[in-house]
């Protein structure tokens, strides 16, 4: 039996049916003790005074956590060590400035509204143009520069404009949560919802001021990461062991939905700021774009981000001339963090804006100027990007035409346009849109994995690796290549929680990368393992170990076959070792940062996607008739997971570019923190009619078993309903449409009137 | 504390126990009967991660409800959805059809979806939507979850002898 390939179900199914699946706030603990933060009221201040003592009359609290706690580093910062956990200084409003640790959620929720902190208040930097306006940055900018953009912008047609892209919550339905105790030995245990482990067991070491080997993080599950729980889990982890250390009882932290909104950071919402030069066709010939990203009160990973929306600032797009500049700023709110894509899908929506414009100006259709500037393999110069990296499989041509054909793409233009003509309130768009997305950690070192790979005397495995279960399907994955790798069927293999004591100096399961790397790791252990087992049933078999085959449960030569686990307790009798470890480091890709030059990925995944769209003019209400998706997964080793992936990235780009909206007052406080005031899409969003194909034959040679990351890429197909709405918003008037983003209803109406005050003025000058 | 009894019978089994009055139905659920396949998603009503079957058929969010509301009710969480180990058709579905990645809004889902096909056991793809839009899941994009219902839909009506047609 083939595993690998197949479309198997998700490994945890059947304890997620039966609501027997256990997340870190389900763990059950004698004792245990719980927290709730006291948070600042000013987005900016310095504490004067934080008197703990009234918390502490409150019955069931049994300590308040404050910054003289903290035995070790007073940090939590993933890059730089920006991050208290506790400080006196202000730098968000809600920032939480002390825990009261108690033995219920309403005890030290009681506690913390004892406690009443007095501040000095001061000026805080909100939004983007402010911190340009106060030179507000976490970091000097980044640039990356291709040919002359300067000197042809000065001759050629131009366009100047300026979009600022939104932010996102994650809204994971599981909020951050960790668990801590202290062990027999005095050393910490820490069940932790991160997406990092190592980073965690790093943090919360830092914190208590111990080496790492007395700390042992475990990652069971989470219930959804979407890159928010890659470094903002480590504060709550240490939180809680910090607590444990000083009541010496175990310790849960779980924030609530409300707290979570806000404490943690957010997608960053991204200013673009350009000047495009473009000749009579539409071909682009040189861009000078400015990103500035809001990277709240500390760095995080904001500045790997914002690399990301530089190298993504081209999509699928050949641009001669190219000047990238990339600015982190500093402001006084939540620390923006990783979010699916990690600022590539910021630099996509702009330079799909940007496309959009050049269309309209040049008076064709926008799909006809996008594929007029795809990156072209055919042409010699035409398929390298801006930072030096050859693209060696350019699939987006097949892709797009495949997906018109299959989409039906202009007999429904035609039908939109009947339709327009007649509905003078209702108007209909269409848009089709790509998406090629580099597949590596931009931060090359980041690019290794390892796996214990355990085969115990009856033929069972147990398989660990250093990626996280999030949802995503990767522990199915895993299970898959192991019985694919050693030749056994599925029912054998059992993968096991993610923890540091097994794997050391893990990789964040992000940037897509998860089966890459670890499935590649595991790969490694299990062919040591079969090529052991191999000489051992050559043995039995009395034939060459090179022509034994391991399958389906056997190990075979020609006619004669012997069961796995025969071969297993020989090898065992015989003193051959039975598990091995796995490594993997991605080869040939490096980046130099100062020069912005290099071959940072080791290779693209491509898609696309159509979306069409109603809105209503009145209301600005709109809904999405219908999507079409072709996405590359390469040689998918689980169908099935994959187009779930594909399926549930779409959605929630598509809430991101539409809906979700994150609304600061001017006193710096968020006032959407909570599903009432943030709308995600539910059932009642998605598309009408949704098409959703993997592209087939697409062996990817540079990934294990052919297959190509899907996590974060299929998130960008969802500019396909954004640039949708703006072929609606047009035909009111045909010229350039400025739609913000998210495009909620209201954004949409202004967009309408826009359109229509300009449609007038051309009327009236004619 | 202002602790009052509250007995209520929980997936067939009866459990009391004194709590304080603004004790929520979730809380009870998880803590008291300890049964922790019901979620906690949003605390404000909001995603449906906590849905339980109150009197039933009848879904209810569970963090928007006190324990001394269903004081002398019976409540259904997704822990009694295959008794004897033997899935529910809808279980069976979500399974198959991939209704899930992390699986948070799982439980949730599922009570909706019974409730849904109790009252509905024919339901077109618009009442599915409609039924099951007050349920956030965040990670599938829902194109599966809606399959799934539909895949019980059909196991459970062909299950129904066709002599109770006439
Ligand atoms: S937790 Fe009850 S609706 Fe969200
Ligand atoms: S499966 Fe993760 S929220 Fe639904």
């Amino acid at each position: 039996m083939k595993a690998v390939g197949m479309g198997v179900a998700h490994e945890s199914a059947k304890l997620h049916v039966t609501g027997t699946a256990k997340y870190t706030g389900d763990l059950d603990m004698l004792d245990v003790l719980v927290a709730y933060p006291v948070q600042a009221i000013h987005a900016r201040a310095r504490v004067l005074k934080l008197d703990i003592a009234a918390a502490l009359e409150v019955a069931g609290v049994v300590t308040v956590i404050v910054e003289s706690d903290i035995p070790g580093e007073n940090n939590t910062g993933a890059v730089k060590h920006d991050e208290p956990l506790l400080s006196s200084d202000v730098m968000y409003h809600g920032q939480a400035l002390a825990w009261v640790i108690a033995e219920t959620d309403d005890a030290a929720r009681a506690g913390a509204a004892r406690i009443k902190p007095q501040y000095e208040i001061l000026e805080p930097i909100l939004g983007i143009q402010n911190a340009i306006n106060a030179h507000s940055y976490h970091t000097e900018p980044l640039r990356i520069l291709r040919g002359n953009p300067d000197t042809i912008l000065e001759k050629t047609t131009t366009l100047e404009g300026e979009i600022l892209v939104g932010g996102q919550d994650h809204f994971y339905l599981e909020t951050q949560a960790s668990l801590a105790f202290l062990d027999e030995d005095g050393c910490m245990v820490v069940h932790s919802s991160t997406q990092h482990p190592s980073e965690t067991q790093a943090v919360v070491a830092h914190v208590l001021g111990w080496a790492r080997h007395k700390v042992s993080v475990q990652a069971l599950r989470m219930g959804g990461g979407f890159g928010g729980k890659e470094s903002q889990a480590n504060p709550y982890a240490a939180l809680a062991a910090l607590a444990a250390l000083k009541t010496r009882r175990p310790v849960r932290v779980r924030l609530t939905r409300h707290i979570d909104m806000q404490l943690t950071g957010k997608r960053h919402p991204m200013l673009g700021k350009y000047r495009v030069g473009f000749d009579v066709t539409g071909k682009l010939e040189a861009l000078h774009l400015e990103i500035y990203a809001d990277g709240g009160w500390s760095l995080d990973l904001s500045e790997a981000i914002v690399s990301r929306a530089m190298f993504h600032c081209d999509n699928a797009y050949f641009i001669p001339n190219l000047m990238v500049k990339g600015f982190v700023c500093k402001t006084n709110v939540t620390s923006h963090t990783a979010f699916r894509g990690f600022g590539g899908p910021q630099g996509m929506v702009l330079i799909e804006d940007i496309l959009d414009r050049v269309a309209r100006a040049v008076k064709k259709r926008p799909e006809v100027v996008r594929e007029l500037n795809f990156y072209n393999e055919n042409s010699l110069d035409q398929h390298t990007t801006h930072y030096g990296q050859t693209i060696s499989d350019v699939r987006i041509g097949n892709i797009w035409n495949t997906l018109k054909t299959s989409s039906d793409f202009e007999n429904r233009q035609l039908e939109i346009e009947n339709f327009n003509a007649s509905h003078p309130f209702l108007k209909r768009g269409m848009a089709i849109t790509p998406v090629k997305f580099g597949i590596s950690f931009t931060t090359t070192f980041l690019n290794q994995a390892g796996a214990l790979v355990l085969i115990y005397s009856d033929g069972s495995v147990q398989v660990n690796h250093g990626g996280t279960e999030m949802g995503q399907g990767l522990h199915t994955k895993i299970a898959q290549i192991a019985a694919q790798t050693l030749g056994v069927n599925l029912e054998r293999i059992r993968v096991m929680p993610t923890r540091t004591d097994k794997v050391p100096n893990t990789s964040a399961t992000a940037a897509s990368s998860g089966t890459d790397l670890n499935g590649a790791a595991v790969k490694n252990a299990c062919e040591i393992l079969r090529e052991r087992l191999e000489h051992v049933a050559a043995e039995m078999l009395k034939c060459p170990s090179d022509e034994v085959r391991f399958e389906n449960g056997f190990a075979v030569h020609l006619k004669q076959k012997l069961e796995f686990e025969k071969v297993v307790m020989k090898a065992y009798l015989e003193r051959v070792s039975l598990f091995s470890t796995g490594f993997f480091r991605t080869p040939e890709i490096h980046y130099d940062k100062v020069a912005g030059r290099g071959e940072p990925f080791r290779y693209f995944a491509w898609g696309a996607s159509v979306s069409e769209v109603e809105i209503d003019s009145l209301t600005g209400m709109w809904h999405l008739r219908r999507s079409d998706i072709l996405h590359d997964c390469g040689d998918s080793i689980n169908p099935l997971v994959d187009r779930g992936q594909v399926e549930g990235g779409f959605v929630q780009g598509m809430g991101w570019l539409t809906m979700e909206e994150l609304v600061w007052d001017d006193t710096g406080k968020l006032r959407t923190f909570a599903p009432s005031t943030y709308k995600i899409p539910t059932l009642a969003d998605i598309p009408l009619e949704f098409h959703v194909s993997l592209l087939p034959r697409a062996t990817e040679e540079k990934a294990v078993f052919g297959s190509k990351a899907v996590g974060e890429p299929p998130l960008m197909l969802a500019i396909s309903v954004r640039e949708a709405l703006k072929d609606a918003i047009s035909s009111f008037g045909g010229l350039e449409v400025k739609l913000a983003a998210p495009s909620t209803p209201e954004a949409i109406l202004d967009a309408i009137e826009i359109v229509k005050d300009a449609a007038r003025e051309i009327v009236m000058s004619l | 504390m202002n602790e009052i009894p509250v007995s209520i019978k929980i997936n067939g089994k009866q459990v009391t126990a004194s709590v304080e009055s603004r004790t929520l139905l979730v809380h009870f659920i998880r803590e008291q009967a300890e049964l922790t396949g019901t979620h906690v998603g949003c605390d404000s009503s909001s995603c449906g991660v906590c849905t339980v079957l109150l009197d039933g058929d009848k879904p209810v969010k569970s963090c928007t409800m006190f324990a001394v509301m269903a004081h002398g009710h019976e409540i259904t969480t997704v822990e009694s959805l295959a008794p004897g180990g033997v899935l529910h058709p809808l279980q069976q579905a979500f399974w198959d059809q991939h209704g899930l990645q992390c699986g948070y809004c799982t439980p949730g889902m599922l009570m909706t979806s019974v409730a849904l096909l109790k009252h509905n056991p024919n339901p077109t793809e618009h009442e599915i939507r409609e039924g099951l839009s007050g349920n956030l899941c965040r990670c599938t994009g829902y194109n599966n979850i809606v399959k799934s219902i539909q895949q019980a839909a059909g196991v459970m009506s062909q299950a129904i002898p066709a002599a109770a047609d006439d």
